[in-house]
Order: C-alpha cells, then structure tokens, then sequence
C-alpha cells in the first residue's frame, strides 16, 4: 500500500487498464467498475493527493470557464462572432462581452474573419455551448508576431512548473509569449527568435513525456543564440 | 461473407490437420497493429490481418455535420466503411454499397457501446475506414483498426475493442478464415467483445451451423479476442515508449 | 472544399517569411519537400504505389479489366482516372461522391498521362472492335497538406510504371508488364503576394491568389496544364512556372527512375 507516495510514476496507460493500488481514489481520466479503477484514456498514469489520474498524451481541448485561450474568428454576425478555440465546440463572442461600443451589425468593423484574439473561456453549459468574453485586462486583439499549434494536453509541460519553462524560453529569445490552454500559442519578437522559440515549443510537446527536458531545451536555445537578434 | 457453399477440389483441413495456408484450426493469420499513422487525423491505426491491410482514423470529438443530427445529451458516432476500388479481384465501383453502409452501421453501433459519449453533447465522433486490400474478415480488421484510432486520438473509452471472425469449411470450425476459406465456407461469425466484462458487441452469423457449433464457435472466437486485444494495447503504448520512470513536473 | 480559416496572424506570418525567400518549414520558394515512393503496396491491385510529399500522402492502386473499346477507337485500350478526397485525409473533407476539386484533380491527372501517351493503349488491344484491356487509375488523398496534384500524379505514374497485365487470370496468355513509354511529371506553383513558389503546403494553398500546374515529359515538352484560383498570373509568371516545372521534373524523373 502507498498512500504517501506522491511522486508521478510515468506508465503509459490505455483504456481499459487496471489502476487500482491499495486505496487509492478515482481521479481523471478513469472510470470506476466493480469497485475497480480503470483508465478511460491513452495516457500516463499519475498518482498525487491520493488520487489515481491519467494525464492524456493526446485528445480535443474541451474548455472550462476561466480558462485562456488564443482563438480564431471564423464567422461574424450582426451581434456576435463566432471564434474556433481548437474544441469541439466554437465558441460564441457576444457584443456585451468586448471592451468597445459596437452597434448592431456594426461586428466587422472591430473584428474580421480570421483575427486572432486572447479571450477567456466565460461559461460552459451542460449541453458544452461555450462563450468566451475579451472584457478583462490583457485580453484583446493578438496582431504581427508568430502562431504555433500544439495539443493541450502538452500546455501545462509547455508552461513549466510556476511558469519556470515558458520564462526561460522567453528570456533566452527576447519574445512575449502567450501560452493559450486549448494548445494555440501566439509568440510575438523578432524574426528570427520566434522561430526559434517556436522549435523550442516544438520540442517540448514532442518529448513532453520523457525526462531531463528542461535542460535540453535550454541545451537548443543556447545552441541558437548567435543566430538570436538582440 | 459467404457467397454460396459451392462444390471445390480443395481440401481445407489436410491429413495433418493444417489449413491451406498451413494454420491450424484454432490459428489466427499474422496480425500487425500500428496507431498514429496519419498527420491530419486525431486518431488513426494501420491494421494488418494477414493479407488484409486496413487504416483507419479518427476525428472528433468535433461539431456535428449534418446539424440535424446531433444529440443533445451526447456525441454520435459516425461511422464509414469503404473499400478502395483496387482491394478485390474485380475492380470495385468507388461509392458507398449497400453492404458499405451495413458494415459502418454495425462497427458503429459497436463503438457505442464503450466510448463515453456523454462528456461531449451535441458532438461527433467520426470514423472512417479504408480497406486498402481484402482477404476475408475484413470488417473485424476494421473495428480492430478503429478502436485503436479511437484512444490514439484521446477519445474517453471504458475499453478497446477486439473482433474476429469464426467459420466452418469442410465441416471444421476454422478462426480467421482467409478469402478462399471464405468462398467455399460453409458459416461465417464475425463477432467483437468488450474484453472487461465479456460482452458481444458485435455478432453476425450466415451459412449453416448447429447450436453446438455456434457455441463453440463462439469460444474459439471470444479467446482470440483477448490474444488481439494484446496486440491492439501493445500498438498504443509502443508509439509512447517511455525510457525512465521518473518526471520533473 | 476548404472550410478551415486561416488565421490572419498565420497568414501574415508567411507573407513576412517570404518576402525574405523563405518558408515556414525553412525551404526556399523552389524548393520542394522530401519525396518518398513506395510501390507494389498491394497485391489486390494490379499496380499500386503511395508517394509523399513531405506530409501530404496520396495512394494509387490501378486495376486492369477487360472490357469493350470505344467504337471510334476499336483498337486501343481504355483509361479511366478517378480521385477521391476521402474524409481521413483532412477535416474539410466531407464524405460523398466526389466534388469539384476531386473532379479536376483526377481529370488533371489523367490529362498527363493520356497526352503524354505514358499507357500504350495500342498494345493492350484483345481482339480489335469487341475486347480490350481497360486501365482505371483510382487516386486516394490519405493526408492532405497541400499539393494533391503532384503528389497524385507521381503516384499514378509510380504505379503504372509498376504495373503488370493479369492476362493469365483472363485465359488471355501469360502475364506482362503495362507498357509505358515515358514518365509525365507534373509540377505545381502558387502564388502568394507577388512570390511564386513550388509545391506548396496546405496552408500556402490557403493563401495564394492563384496556382499553376505544369506537367512535362522526359524531353522537356509540355504535356498539360491547368491553372487554378481566383487570381491572375502574368504572362512572365506563366513563363516562370514552366521553366521552374522543366527543371523540377527532371529533378522528380530522376528519383522515380
């Protein structure tokens, strides 16, 4: 029995796959028969608190409401324009919700097809009809700078524990970067180092499950540095 | 499939008991199971049974297409079956057939029954399936192929799951039969199970068989379920082979 | 077809790139991207062969039946050349009979190979006015990342170049090779501000104003063209494509041998 033991052990897992050790308790991605826990997803298995997760090597980012995300204005109405958010679900930008005096059919004007915004992920419902909302600090129109695509599931691995991997990455390329929880991520420097902050990303989510990342990562970006713009 | 039980020159079982192709009654063909084989796709699975070759992929969960038919309450599983045109001996038309869309309702209906589609209303999950070469069974390669595209795209399920077809030639029971053993078959039961609990979520049966056969058929079938099961299991966790147990976080 | 947007970030993004001579996966605007050629694939198939251009794959399988000339050509072979933009491929695509773009693909295809002259339709002649030997070249797109047009036409001609007569089976003599005579390649450019650019990745496509391909033979003579987009080229932009399309043809011919 290892109740106190809180260390992550790194097994991949697959539906279907028996977690059970001692009294453990059923965290995400599983599912609970007969008394057993078993995986619901392709992952690696996670034991902390107590608790037995699957951490998914993959999937759709499914929102949640306070979560930021970096999106895509894919079609524009007289109140409202709908933004692609990587999920599932599109997610409706209402007029109420911008930080500006839009008038009705007036939409365009502000945000067009294809803009890119940071927003937040303002409420889901039981159906997952997400909205998301631009009327808070920090959250606006994203222009110039660089997009990368990578699965959600990578972000946390992406940010670093309090932030210490997306920190080093952008003290090393001299680039704002915003990591968006539905896997966009919008860089935002000079030629040159967002591409290479972006291999630096890249790296990161491949070799997410693997150790000894973070010094690789720094190992590339200080291979690059003479190719960086000051 | 059966197509007639017709008269044939060939000997199914010789005097050792070996197949045509030298397998044993209860022998299953050389399987190969590959997942994340596409860039595109969320999910996708190369399944070899045999001659077989089969891919399959996943998108979704994604916005229901036709709107009409989303579900409130959970995501639909929307599944296609096709045959490329150059698969069989004669060239096949390019198109949905009526045996086409049989097929993709069946391994659909299959799926349902463990991928958890009530975390995601009102959207879809599809599945597409391309044979790119037939040998006989080549449904069962196909529900192999897309339970493994399905957790390789991250879709919640309680289990994979595994199918198999059973038949009879010469009058003897024979596991995953080839397409000449198909041909001159007398029965044919393609069947999948829930590997957790044992339960048929999947079963046809056409030809002649007694009760008896068909429950032996049933055994002999259920136990190479769990043998491909392995394999598809074995397929997922090879595409993430982790070297060292220990994480920073 | 298309129903993806592209980001405006995106888009500016490769614009950007481009005006210093370089594309987002580091390759200069005639470059084109690895080429990889398998053939045999499938026995079930009397040819077959699945080519990739970087991410984009595409599978060709050719099927060879006997089957009634056409009566103003009694003595000649048939071809026949399909696509399909199967659903797996990409998100956009939807599933159903093929659409215009899977329509002019295969038809742009087909074009190459039939002016080229590539199948020796006089050699796969049976008995003149009554059977002859039809060839139906079926092209499916696996994974689309822009360029379906080259990647399809290296693989029907990988195929064919592969490709043996099941005369046996028909009672109709031995077995032999397809004749071919030449290998068509075919080459393709779009457009994107005023920079024209070789094969291009789906998102190129997205953005371009206009695309050209060109599809030449061994000596250099043009075999097809077709111009796609809503945009126009000049007349020097026309010249340029097939200039670029003479030289990575050959580029291409040499890998397929």
């Amino acid at each position: 029995m290892e109740t106190e033991n809180v260390k992550p052990v790194r097994e991949v897992v697959v539906p279907g796959d028996l977690l059970n050790e001692g009294d453990l308790k059923a965290g995400n991605g599983t599912y609970v028969l007969d008394g057993k826990i078993y995986a619901s997803l392709l992952g690696v298995k996670s034991i902390a608190s107590n608790y037995v997760n699957v951490i998914p090597l993959g999937g759709r980012y499914m929102p949640h409401p306070g979560d930021s995300v970096v999106g895509v204005v894919i079609d524009i109405g007289p109140s409202n324009w709908l933004v692609e958010i990587n999920s599932p679900y599109p997610a409706p930008l209402h007029v109420n919700e911008v930080p500006w005096r839009v008038e009705f059919g007036d939409t365009a004007r502000f945000l067009n097809l294809g803009q890119v915004i940071l927003a937040k992920v303002l409420m889901v419902d039981e159906t997952m009809k997400v909205q998301v909302t631009l009327n808070e600090s920090g959250l606006r129109r994203l222009e110039g700078g660089h997009l990368v695509d990578i699965s959600h599931s990578k972000v946390p691995r992406v940010i670093g524990k309090g932030g210490s991997m997306i920190q080093m990455i952008q003290n090393m390329t001299d680039c704002r970067i915003f990591v968006g929880q539905n896997g966009r991520i919008w860089i935002d420097g000079e030629m040159p180092n967002m591409l290479v902050a972006e291999e630096a990303i890249k790296m990161i989510a491949a070799e997410a499950h693997t150790n000894r990342l973070t010094e690789r990562v720094k190992e590339l970006l200080e291979s690059r540095k003479t190719g960086l713009v000051e | 499939m059966i197509t007639m039980s017709m008269e044939s020159d060939i000997k199914f079982i010789d005097e050792n008991g070996l197949r045509i192709d030298g397998r044993r009654p209860d022998e299953l063909r050389h399987i190969k199971i590959e997942a994340g084989v596409l860039e595109n796709a969320d999910g996708s699975a190369y399944v070899e049974f045999g001659k077989n070759k089969v891919l399959a992929a996943v998108y979704g969960p994604r916005e229901c297409h036709p709107r009409h038919l989303q579900n409130p309450s959970k995501a639909i599983i929307q599944c296609k079956y096709n045959m490329m045109t150059f698969s069989v001996s004669d060239r096949k038309r390019p198109g949905p057939d009526r045996r086409s869309v049989e097929i993709s309702k069946i391994i659909s209906e299959a799926l349902e029954s463990v991928v958890q589609t009530e975390l995601f209303p009102r959207a879809s999950i599809d599945v597409y399936m391309e044979i790119l070469q037939a040998n006989a069974g080549t449904r069962c390669a196909g529900l192999v192929a897309a339970s493994v595209a399905l957790a390789d795209a991250g879709v919640p399920m309680k289990d994979i799951i595994p199918a198999i077809a059973v038949g009879k030639a010469d009058g003897k029971l024979l596991l995953d039969l080839n397409k000449e053993e198909d041909n001159y078959g007398q029965a044919d039961v393609p069947m999948a199970i829930i590997p957790k609990t044992g339960e048929v979520v999947l079963l046809q049966m056409d030809g002649h068989m007694t009760q008896e056969e068909f429950e032996t058929a049933l055994d002999m079938g259920i136990k190479a379920c769990y043998e491909i099961y392995e394999l598809q299991k074995d397929a997922l966790k090879r595409r993430y082979a982790v070297e060292t147990p220990e994480v920073e976080e | 077809m298309s129903r993806s947007i592209i980001s405006e970030i995106r888009k500016n993004h490769i614009i950007e790139l481009l005006k210093k001579g370089e594309r987002m996966d580091g390759r200069a605007p005639m470059d084109l991207r690895d080429i990889s050629i398998e053939t045999n694939v499938v026995d079930s198939a009397d040819g077959s062969a699945r080519v990739r251009f970087g991410k984009t794959d595409v599978m060709v399988g050719i099927k060879l039946i006997i089957g009634t000339p056409f009566s103003d050509t009694p003595n000649k072979g048939v071809l026949t050349t399909g696509a399909e933009l199967i659903p797996m491929g990409h998100s956009d695509f939807e599933s159903g009979p093929p659409g215009e773009d899977a329509i002019e693909l295969a038809r742009v295809v087909d074009r190459g190979i039939r002016e080229s002259g590539m199948v020796d339709v006089d050699k796969l002649c049976i008995t003149p006015g009554e059977s002859v030997w039809m060839c139906f070249i079926d092209i499916y797109a696996l994974n689309y990342d822009g360029n379906l047009f080259d990647a399809s036409n290296l693989a029907a001609v990988a195929a064919l170049k592969t490709a043996v007569v099941p005369a046996a089976e028909a009672g109709k003599g031995e077995n032999y090779p397809l004749p071919v005579t030449c290998t068509p390649i075919s080459v393709t450019a779009a457009k994107i501000a005023n920079t024209l650019i070789l094969d291009p990745t789906f998102d190129e496509e997205m953005i371009a104003s206009a695309r050209l391909t060109v599809t030449t033979d061994e000596n250099g003579d043009l075999r097809a063209m077709q111009k796609g987009g809503q945009g126009p080229l000049t007349v020097d932009e026309v010249k340029a494509v097939v200039n670029a399309s003479r030289e990575k043809g050959e580029e291409i011919r040499n890998i397929i041998g």
